[in-house]
């Protein structure tokens, strides 16, 4: 539990007190005010330090203030990858003095120079401030690549405050990902799946429907080597599954040719059958035919009801970070009757917006709750102090955040999908649901590690 | 080149310093920036943030709000979630983003309290200097605002009066009598000191010594005890981050203020007794003078050669081994045969240095990555923000005694001994943070058998 800061202060908040709203009382796509911001210690998700090491071999090197460089240079230590990590400072005299493109360029420089192997590949990536300074970014690659004609550059951007205006740096760093492959013979039988952090699961709908096409089948996961990574572009369909990859996936597809196809992340059957059908058809091959279907759909089925069997009641928490459709799978499951109490997520997809309406208008009960809102530093204080511990589970979490805010060791430690796709993303679901429930997890060290996953870049 | 790094770490910087300072102290801090701040802090230079309710917030700002200049998005911000938590004060750190803007950070903080009435600080930090900067900007704020006037009850020259009761416990907790001096710690914070003891392990040493303590800046200590600090004799600084505070200190009150860790078998006791001597002489002093004395002539440790061999003389201070202990057994080694480079943070990394030099007879130099204001360091210390500062003075050295994010750097002539720090490493090597002021024979073993090696390996030649 908490320790009281300051036993005189009276600032801890009852749990009618912590920031919550009815969904049906909920606003599109905002529920909640946006102001002072709370940071969970849950830390599974990835940031674009663990992206940017999926390029094998690739070398980063970040330009930015001290305070911005403290947790990447970190992310790359924690993750045993500092020799592939390297820094430029900027200090007030570059804001004043204006030689912001001198201190990139010769700051690369400086560094790829001391290197003892020669990367193929160097993510440079700029910040704020040099967004806000209107540095020549163009000049300043333009020359890097005339200095170093070896070594692929490519621009990647550490700018947060830029996360409300055009493309996030998510989207944006997944869009970097692919922007050093080359342009090379299109083989008609490669296809990519492109922009996920995590392994697409060889048992996922996506990887069955691929390999069951006899397509060769790349996925910058898997790669092993800089040249590996680069047989990526002989793809002729590139696929995306992280809505946060869809941008990316069009400028691969306009840059180098080809077709991307963005896959629904979804939990609704119909959904899922129509966007494995528009696959079907951007792939050129047979859709899934009815009786697959109805069987997949009658796994799902089995799975739920076991789920539901074993669970009983139990309140269930589910959490943004655990898929990118939260709604869409709190609404599958309270159809089956599984009792999913409380939400957490600060604003809602546009894709889970049909889950919303419908949780309105069947669940009103549902509880959305924010995770950066302030008066969420004292939600787990509030969630453990209810007289709630007669149960064998009190909370049942689905991701990371709602692990912590509700203090429950009973998790399904899952983030950004997990590599879930389809009908399997229904029924894997549920089987880490009724795993969490029986055995219980460190979820204090578990939710504390960077990047979950992220040792497949260390290579 | 200046300002690159190619594999080591970066200290954490002058933003997460105020917000590492004021942690434990009920007020509600704000980081003015975009986003990533408050995860960098809370993931590594926040020990405490999992286990206490402290408000640490960012204030999320966005593109138009920085371009638009749209102060009173953040202001409205504060205010509102102030009247629902009631923090004891509220203070906002810049960040880049502000630095460019020329944000007015006195003026916004003036504005919040006069809506909330609760009292308010802006920390002009940039996210371009390091902790210490940040740190002490903040300490020195809670001493502005937050310090009272001794009581007119209190005695002498800010004596605390301890009840008979209170002299009984000192008696009893530790084996010498209460020397009858008060003291306040500043500059602890887990990003040097962590959270594995050694700020309770100084607590004890003092009372051992027979001082009372009356409060630590800023762990372990509410903002009440913090407010009687005007209480006490002298302030003990114990990193570059207190330094701040015990200016203000003595502006406002005339407290003198001593610098050192206690660490080792010797040095601790050689601080102890130069703070008795120093803290009644100048009660002597006050007593007849009729002038204010300067802030550095309040100052007791470094300058007085403290560090190198017990002594006030202060010329012996600017030499790093002309003053080793006479009394230590072994030969006591020159620059020429190889020395210890101790990298860190300046305060501590000087008490750590002076006791390698004391207790092992081996010359150490201070490599100082973080602000360290002038005066503190030896003429053969180095202020060394930058990789490439770091290497040329690692030539030629015996030991190197760092955070293992150094490694990387450290020749492999020299023998390196890791010594973890939050500020550098974050939490990545936490459970291998030593506690120095407890057990200084564990490092200085690793120094003796090194030592020892090489004096065999010469008999062998």
């Amino acid at each position: 539990m908490l320790k009281k800061v300051n036993e005189k202060q009276n600032t801890r908040l009852s749990a009618d007190e912590i920031p919550h709203v009815r969904i049906a009382d909920a606003n599109f796509p905002a529920p909640f005010r946006s102001g002072l911001e709370y940071s969970s210690p849950a830390r599974g998700t990835w940031n674009i330090v663990h992206t940017g090491m999926l390029i094998p071999e690739a070398h980063e090197i970040f330009v930015c203030a001290a305070g911005c460089l403290r947790g990447v240079v970190l992310t790359a230590a924690e993750m045993g990858a500092q020799d592939r990590f390297s820094t430029v400072a900027v200090r007030e005299n570059n804001l004043l003095d204006g030689d912001m493109e001198d201190l990139v360029i010769e700051g690369v420089t400086d560094i790829i120079n001391k290197l003892p192997k020669r990367p193929p590949a160097v993510l440079v990536y700029t910040s704020c401030v040099h967004h806000f300074t209107g540095v020549d970014l163009d000049m300043i690659y333009a020359t890097l690549r005339s200095r170093f004609p070896d070594i692929d550059f490519t621009d990647c951007y550490m700018n947060p405050i830029m996360r409300k205006s055009g493309l996030t740096p998510d989207q944006l760093m997944r869009s970097r990902l692919y922007m050093l492959l080359h342009e090379r013979e299109k083989d008609p039988n490669a296809v990519a799946i492109i922009g996920n952090d995590l392994p697409t699961d060889e048992d996922s709908d996506l990887m069955r429907v691929l390999k069951g096409a006899g397509l060769k089948v790349h996925e910058i996961t898997s790669c092993k080597n800089y040249a590996e990574y680069q047989e990526m572009a002989e793809s002729s369909v590139y696929m995306s599954y992280n809505p946060d990859a869809a941008p990316g996936g069009d400028m691969l597809a306009e840059r180098l040719g080809g077709t991307h196809y963005a896959l629904r992340f979804s939990f609704d059957y119909d959904e899922i059958d129509g966007t494995f059908a528009g696959l079907a058809g951007a792939l050129g091959i047979e859709p899934r035919g009815k009786e697959e279907i109805a069987s997949l759909r009658a796994e799902c089925e089995k799975e739920l009801a076991e789920t539901k069997k074993l669970i009983g009641d139990t309140p269930v928490s589910i959490d943004y970070t655990f898929c990118p459709r939260p709604l869409g799978l709190a609404r599958l499951l309270l159809d089956h009757g599984i009792n999913v109490t409380k939400v957490y997520v600060d604003g809602i997809p546009g894709a889970d917006r049909p889950a919303f309406d419908s949780l309105r208008k069947d669940h009103p009960e549902l509880l959305l709750y924010p995770t950066v809102h302030p008066g969420m530093r004292f939600a787990r204080t509030a969630n453990v102090s209810e007289d709630d511990t007669a149960r064998k589970v009190r909370m049942l979490a689905i991701g990371q955040k709602a692990a912590a805010f509700e203090e429950t060791d009973h998790f399904v430690n899952v983030v950004e999908g997990g590599g879930m796709t389809g009908y399997e993303a229904v029924t894997r679901t549920c089987r880490l649901m009724r795993e969490a429930f029986l055995e219980k997890k460190e979820m204090r060290e578990l939710v504390q590690v960077k990047g979950l996953g992220c040792e497949i870049c260390v290579r | 080149m200046k300002q690159t790094a190619r594999i080591i770490s970066t200290y954490s910087a002058d933003v997460m310093g105020v917000c590492s300072a004021l942690f434990e102290l009920g007020g509600m801090t704000v980081m003015h920036d975009a986003s990533g701040c408050n995860s960098t802090y809370t993931t590594h230079d926040e020990p405490r943030w999992y286990d206490m309710d402290s408000m640490v917030y960012i204030s999320g700002i966005s593109e138009m709000e920085a371009i638009m200049g749209d102060d009173e998005k953040l202001i409205s911000d504060i205010v509102d979630a102030a009247e629902k938590l009631k923090p004891a004060f509220i203070a906002i750190a810049g960040t880049p983003i502000p630095t460019m803007t020329g944000f007015d950070f006195e003026a916004v903080a003036a504005v919040i309290e006069q809506r909330t009435g609760i009292p308010s600080f802006g920390f002009p930090t940039t996210g371009m200097n390091t902790y210490i900067h940040g740190a002490s900007m903040a300490l020195a704020g809670i001493a502005e605002r937050f310090v009272d006037e001794p009581d007119a009850d209190d005695t002498g020259n800010g004596t605390l009066q301890m009840s008979p009761r209170q002299i009984m416990s000192v008696v009893d907790s530790c084996c010498r009598k209460p020397n009858g001096i008060t003291v306040n710690i500043l500059g602890l914070t887990p990003l040097d000191f962590s959270i594995n003891g050694q700020d309770d392990s100084i607590v004890q040493w003092l009372e051992n010594e027979g001082f009372e303590v009356v409060s630590k800046w800023a762990m372990g200590s509410s903002l009440d005890e913090i407010g009687n600090s005007a209480k006490a004799d002298v302030n003990l600084v114990v990193s570059a981050a207190g330094l701040g505070a015990a200016k203000v200190l003595y502006e406002r009150f005339g407290m003198p203020y001593a610098i050192g860790v206690p660490i080792g078998n010797e040095l601790p006791g050689l601080l102890a007794d130069q703070i008795i001597i120093n803290v009644r002489k100048f009660r002597e002093m006050d007593a007849s003078a009729t002038e204010k004395a300067p802030f550095e002539a309040r100052e007791i440790g470094v300058d007085s050669g403290l560090f190198l061999d017990g002594s006030c003389s202060s010329s012996v201070s600017a030499n790093c081994s002309s003053s080793v202990s006479t009394n230590y057994s072994r030969n006591v080694s020159t620059y020429e045969e190889g020395f210890a480079a101790v990298i860190g943070e300046g305060v501590f990394s000087l008490s750590l240095a002076s006791s390698i030099e004391m207790e092992c007879g081996i010359p150490a130099k201070v490599l100082c990555a973080t602000e360290c204001p002038e005066g503190i360091l030896r003429e053969c210390d180095r202020l060394t923000p930058d990789e490439d500062d770091i290497i040329p003075e690692l030539e030629g050295a015996a030991y190197v005694i760092a955070d293992p994010l150094y490694k990387p750097i450290v020749p492999e002539s020299a023998k390196f001994i890791p010594l973890p720090s939050e500020a550098f490493s974050g939490r990545l090597y936490r459970d291998d943070i030593p506690n120095l002021i407890e057990d200084f024979d564990q490092l200085s073993d690793q120094l003796a058998d090194q030592l020892s090696d090489q004096i065999s390996g010469f008999g062998q030649i």
